[in-house]
Formats: C-alpha cells, structure tokens, sequence
C-alpha cells in the first residue's frame, strides 16, 4: 500500500488503556465469536445422504473491540468469507456464537436478526457486482434507509446526498446508474450504502482486491477516515497482507477454517510465530534483489476442507512438522512476547511456536 | 411484465438501435398500422361483421365489398378485421400473461430453491410433457359462451414453462451476484429481492420473450379456432375464418386468402420486431435477420 509506514496507527488506539487484567470477555468488546463453524453437507451416493461436510468455518474464535480494526488474513479458500456470511447472518453457522453487544446474532431470528442487521453493514468485494445495475445511486443508497423504515423520504434522500458527500462523490449524483462511475467510485457508493444505516459494525470483504493499486490506497484512506470520524468497527477481510499492515489494529491469519495465529499487528509482522504467518509475510515481494530470504517457500496446494489432514492442518506444507504435528490439533496458545492486554494477545497454534 | 424502470443511456441505445434495424422498425410499422385498421376501420366502412347483405352473396372483392363477402353475405373485410381483432388481443394478452407467470415463477423456483424449487420444477416438467394443445382443446369446450379470456389463461397456461426455465436459471445466477446479496443483508425481504433486484436485470429477456410469444400465441389461437376448439361463433378470429373457408380456397379465394395472408403478415411483423428487440438488446447475439 501507500507509504503510510506506521502500520495500525492510522485508526485511534481508542480504549486500549494498560492491561488492566480485564478478562477476554471484557465489557468493551464489540463483536466476540465463539467456536464458529460452518459446514456444508456433502451429499453423494445412491441414495444422495450425506457423505461427509466442508469443513469451511472450523471453530473460530476472536473478540474485536469498539473502534478498532480486525484484519482477517489467509489465501483463498481458507474461509474467510464463510466466516463473513456466518458473522453477518448471510448464512445459518453450523455451531458457535457470535455475540453483538451480548446478543447472538448466530441465533436471532425474526425482528431481533432485523433490528441487529441496522448496527452491521458490510462492504463488498466487487463494486461491479454489488450495484443493482438497474437503480439510481439515489436509489440504491436510500434501500437500506427505505427497509428498515427510517425516516420520512425527503429526509432518507438528503441523508443519501450527505452520504455522497461523505464519501466523495458530488450530492448531484444522486440520479446517476452505477455504470456511469468508475470501479473506485463505486465502491465509494458501497460504502455509502453501508454506512447508511449507522452502523456500529462494518464487515468489508476484500473491499479494494477488485481495485487498481492507485485506487485502493485512496478508498482505503477513505475507511480509516470515515472509522476515525464515526468510531466504526471493521472486520477487514482480504488475502493482502499490506493492507492489513495499513487499516488493522490486530490481525488474524486463518488457514483451512482455523485461526492459525492471533495479535497485534505490529507483533504479527515483526516477530511472526506460526511457519505459515512467516510463509505469507515472506511472500510480500521486497524491492531489493540483494535481501534474501531466509525461509523456503511453502509447498503444495491447500488440502481439501472436505477431509483435512489429521493433527496440525498446515503439517503437509510446513517445514518444521514433527511427527507431532500428525497427531495433535493445536490450539491457539499466548505468546510470551504477548503484551500485558489481554485482548491484545498474541496467540498461535502451532505446537513448535516457542521453538522456531 | 416487469416495466422498464429507467431511460438511461442504456435505454436510449437499445432504441437507438432498434430504430436502425430497417427490417424490425418494418415489423413494428407493420403492427401498428394492423392495429389501427383493425380497431379502427369498423367505425369508418359500412358494413359491420355481423350485418348481411341480402344483395350480395359470394360476391367477389367489390368497391362496396372490398374483401367479397361469404355464402350468406357477411362482408369478408369486416370479419376480417373482427378476426384480426381477436388474435391481436388474444395474442398480447396471452403474451403479458405467460411472461408474467413465468417470470414469477422461475424467479421464485430459482430463489427460494428448496420445496418451492422442486414443486415449481415439476410442474413445469409435466406441463413440457403433455400435449398442451390437445389439452386446451378438450378443456376450451367446458368455458364455451363465457368470456374468451378463459381461452387466453388456458393458451397462456400451457406457454410459459420454457421461459420459466430460463428465467430461474438467470434467478440463480443473479442470486449470487453481490447486489442480491447486499439487498438480503439489508433485511429486504425475498419477493421484494424478486421484484426490485432480479426481474429488472433480465428486463431485455422478458421483453423479447413476450413479444415472441404475441406471434406463437396468434399461432395457437389460429390452430385451435381453426379446428373448431377457440374462440367460438358468434364471435370471429382470424383461425375461425380460415378454417370455415378453407375448402374455398380454390374456388372463392377471397374468403380464404385474406384472412390467410393477414394472418401471415401479422405474424411476419411481430416475428420481425422480436428480432429487432433482440438484437438491439444484445448486438453480440447472432442474428438470423439483417
């Protein structure tokens, strides 16, 4: 991304105060995920049963603070999008909660999975797909406002103008179609529509992958902007790890379903403990011939989630596997380099993390 | 039917180029001046369908009777335009009738999925798979001297599955796409995603579709009136006229090569504006008329 070198310090470090022993489950925790899962059915045979399940969410647990920023990391495949249709209730989890101020979204149904939905928005990943082609920006800011019965609409259209304004586009695009702007001015309108509903939560799913490098940086400064100025919430999801370093605040690296690591995200890239964290930060290309890298790239391809290797779902790939590593899952385990904050532990899953 | 919603750029070019196609903007001349006579003509001649001329039995094409007139001296130009009324409503009606159903249809089938997906499905199937026009003409019989729009539900009944098909293939496609997604999050319920998110984006389909289905429904009209199973006396369509005077053809041609070549003319016109629509909708389809 952009020059801005000082990794999270672009969103306020907003309640963090010294570690005053708070438990994980402090009262100042937004969002708190509890052993999520998610998994599909696959269904084969005569008789068309189930055979066995995509194991796409395998119980994920992390708790994220008001104002600050979650980036969820891993290649594709690994879940995070599944996770983010089960944290925002696109889709039933399996098993697991998901606690929103204390409420379980996991669960809610009817009026109170309505009432929920106005504090969480999510941003999409492709600005050319997530735009009714067929509407007016007006129009398609305005819905949420319209659905949730918000106003009357003189006030919902000069709510959408300020929105417009907000985000950077002239009020007077109001009556304009979505195929009239360019990727990054769409995902501006995204972002508008998100925001229309002032919500305390927002899930960004690979908000800038779709996006030119010159553009990502400028709607990326937009949300660090817009999350200083509204105290927003983000679940950043995106497999670039650059923009993790730029928008996040603690970073979370999934692989297969599981969260393999855990942290800060100055602590994540500077002293990262899981083989595949330090896979992935070694494959950020580094503008110097001369610097060499230290650590063999990862081989082979992600094991199927349908039967994941037993043990350590990273074994097959990692170097450092022991014969251990077939045997035993490994849980998520603090760090000693982990801060005093307990919401802010460094954690890893890997049974040799102390070692390598 | 879905209406257009917006007179965007979008809208203006598939216009712009409908109106270059010199063949479509034919058809649609062709539509519209059948119309106009059709409805129009009986206020202005002086013979009506129902009127004999006691005068002028089997009279060929005269300057009074301008299309002859038949063995009892009904004047053939006036049931012809009687005729043509008939198929040209029957034909848009029937048309916005079985592009609606299947435009509801394969929309919920393809978005709710599920229970509603596997009944929809059947039915569709087992309507692909019996006779429809046999059925129609066993069934129009029970409806006889009730309104013709019986007739028009029955014939529109037995049209819709194929599109259908189309459309809940589309629905499911579109229901992945992020807008959808984005319009469930937000708590919008499932038929308003129906109607507000997916129906509009196959707009151009739905519109092709029923103007295809004007002309296969005049067809179907025509066949089973010509048969005796349509529209029933004393009322006239265009598929009753021919199939009353089709032994005359030989003999008093009049009777039976008007109606006919109407019949053909329309059907040529409205066949010639749904390749237009098309191809102006989407100029990548391969066009089968230049």
């Amino acid at each position: 991304m952009t020059q801005n070198a000082s990794g999270g310090g672009s969103s306020p470090e907003s309640t963090a105060g010294g570690g005053a022993g708070s438990a994980l489950q402090g009262g100042d925790a937004l969002l708190q995920v509890r052993g999520l899962r998610m998994h599909y059915p696959v269904r084969g045979g005569v008789l068309g049963g189930r055979i066995g399940s995509i194991r796409a969410v395998d119980g994920v647990s992390f708790s994220l603070r008001k104002g600050e920023t979650l980036g969820l990391v891993g290649e594709s495949g690994c879940g995070k999008s599944t996770l983010a249709r089960a944290l925002t209730r696109l889709e039933t989890p399996t098993a697991g909660r998901v606690l929103f101020e204390g409420k379980d979204i996991a669960s809610a149904s009817g009026a109170e999975l309505f009432r929920l939905r106005r504090e969480i928005q999510m941003i999409f990943q492709d600005p050319y797909s997530s735009l009714n082609p067929r509407m007016t920006v007006g129009e398609i800011i305005r819905e949420p406002l319209a659905v949730h019965r918000l106003g009357t609409k003189e006030e919902q259209l000069g709510k959408v103008r300020d929105l417009l304004e907000t985000v950077g586009l002239g009020a007077d695009m109001v009556g304009r179609y979505p195929h009239e702007f360019s990727g990054g001015q769409r995902q501006r309108i995204g972002v508008a529509r998100a925001l229309a509903l002032d919500p305390k939560l927002v899930i960004a799913d690979e908000p800038v992958s779709a996006l030119d490098v010159s553009v990502q940086s400028q709607v990326l400064n937009l949300m660090v902007r817009l999350q200083r100025e509204r105290g927003l919430t983000y679940v950043f999801i995106t497999h670039d790890l650059s923009v993790v370093e730029h928008v996040s605040d603690t970073v979370a690296i999934m692989y297969l379903g599981r969260i393999v690591e855990q942290g800060p995200v100055d602590q994540i890239f500077r002293s990262p403990a899981h083989p595949y964290t330090r896979a992935l930060l070694e494959a950020i290309p580094v503008p110097d011939p001369r610097q060499r890298k230290d650590e063999a790239p990862v081989k082979g391809e992600t094991p199927s989630p349908v039967s994941p290797p037993p043990g350590c779902p990273f074994h097959p790939r990692c170097h450092h596997a022991i014969a251990e590593c077939r045997s035993t899952v490994p849980e998520l385990e603090v760090m000693e380099t982990s801060g005093a904050d307990p919401a802010h532990a460094h954690t890893a899953a890997c049974i040799r993390r102390h070692e390598i | 039917m879905t209406a257009e919603p917006d007179v965007t750029s979008r809208g203006q070019l598939v216009l712009r180029r409908f109106l270059r196609r010199r063949l479509a903007m034919l058809g649609f001349t062709i539509v519209l001046v059948l119309f106009a006579i059709a409805y129009l003509s009986p206020l202005f001649v002086a013979w009506q369908y129902d009127e004999l001329d006691a005068s002028a039995f089997l009279s060929p094409p005269t300057g009074e009777h301008w299309f002859g007139t038949t063995q009892n001296g009904f004047d053939m130009f006036a049931l012809t335009m009687r005729g043509m009324q008939k198929s040209l409503v029957v034909g848009l009606v029937g048309a916005v009738l079985s592009t609606a159903l299947a435009a509801i249809a394969g929309a919920f089938a393809g978005y709710f999925g599920r229970i509603l997906n596997a009944a929809i499905s059947a039915v569709m199937d087992l309507l692909l798979v019996l006779p429809g026009f046999l059925i129609v003409a066993i069934l129009s019989p029970l409806f006889q001297g009730r309104t013709w729009l019986f007739f028009v539900l029955l014939l529109a009944a037995f049209q819709w599955m194929i599109t259908a098909r189309i459309v809940r293939g589309m629905t499911l496609s579109l229901k992945e796409r992020e807008f959808v997604q984005a319009a469930r999050f937000m708590g919008v319920p499932g038929w308003k995603i129906i109607f507000r998110h997916i129906l509009p984006n196959m707009a151009s389909l739905l519109i092709i579709d029923a103007t295809v289905n004007v002309s296969s429904l005049i067809l179907a009209e025509v066949g089973l009136s010509f048969f005796g199973f349509g529209i029933q006396p004393p009322d006239v369509s265009l598929g009753t006229l021919i199939g009353n005077y089709s032994n005359a053809a030989l003999t008093f041609w009049w009777q039976f090569y008007l109606p006919a070549g109407f019949l053909v003319l329309l059907v040529l016109a409205v066949n010639l504006v749904g390749d237009g629509l098309r191809d102006a909708f989407d100029p990548n389809a391969p066009s089968r008329v230049t």
